[in-house]
């Protein structure tokens, strides 16, 4: 499924849906990596509420774009992991870089004035 | 171990097939009864033997893949992941975490990692340019439903 993308003031939000295999990982990283190109944000946020599966092509994902934000100066988060996705994420090691929030901080709230694309 | 039912399946080596080849393997053995925590966790472990199939052992062609799961008596499934293809060299290094022989692609080197902790027992046989066999078992805790 397509991602959702979302702009605010601090950055990007990246609403992935669906199965994450090495299958699907090349379209969202395709769409991930021009967004970076072209908007240069602070952050990126990756949201994994409506992921329902992921292998480990997901932890590569999530290390090319924590490479790629790091490299234009920027960081990346990862947010809303459910509970089936975090046996994957421990064990792959990712803790250790501090880019994971269980829950996302403030800007969920509806009255956010967020666009859609 | 007596084996209570098997199945066998065969397709090509598409990574459209990643997620047709765990979704029929999770199917199949949701016979057992699993938690979704177990179902879970085959589906994954299936996925990255898949999809070593797919990215490694037929890297720029297309061939088939074959799985064969058994479902014994005492809640233990064993799934059998065969190909054709270019084989490995040496298969403990393939095994370290990270190592990968596709950093490009940006393949994390974890496959054999995630098979290694989401299965019970992982068993690789190779030989180069002949295939790969890659065996996974887990028993599934007995629940008290079970009948």
């Amino acid at each position: 499924m397509e991602p959702n993308i979302r702009f605010d003031d601090s950055g990007i939000r990246v609403q992935l849906c669906g199965e994450i295999d090495h299958h699907t990982a090349k379209d969202i990283r395709e769409t991930t990596d021009t967004l970076i190109q072209q908007r240069r944000p602070k952050e990126l946020r990756l949201d994994f509420s409506r992921v329902s599966f992921m292998d480990s092509s997901g932890i590569g994902l999530i290390m090319g774009r924590y490479r790629m934000m790091s490299l234009y100066g920027g960081y990346l988060k990862v947010i809303n992991v459910p509970e089936a996705l975090e046996k994957i994420m421990i064990l792959s090691g990712l803790g250790a870089l501090n880019i994971i929030e269980r829950r996302e901080n403030n800007y969920d709230s509806p009255q956010r004035n967020e666009s859609e694309l | 171990m007596t084996v209570r039912n098997e199945m066998n399946l065969s397709f090509e080596s598409r990574s459209c097939n990643e997620s047709f080849a765990r979704s029929a393997v999770g199917a199949f053995v949701a016979q057992l009864d699993p938690t979704i925590g177990e179902l879970n966790d085959i589906r994954t472990a299936v996925s990255e033997a898949v999809t070593n199939c797919v990215v490694h052992a037929y890297r720029d062609t297309i061939g088939l893949i074959r799985i064969n799961v058994k479902l014994t008596a005492d809640h233990t499934v064993i799934i059998r992941i065969r190909d054709n293809g270019v084989g490995i060299e040496d298969v403990h290094q393939a095994m370290e975490p990270l190592y990968t022989t596709a950093s490009s692609e940006e393949r994390a080197g974890l496959g054999f990692a995630v098979m290694q902790s989401f299965a019970d027992s992982v068993t690789v046989r190779s030989k180069p340019q002949k295939g790969t066999t890659v065996t996974l078992r887990k028993t599934f805790a007995r629940r008290t439903n079970h009948v």
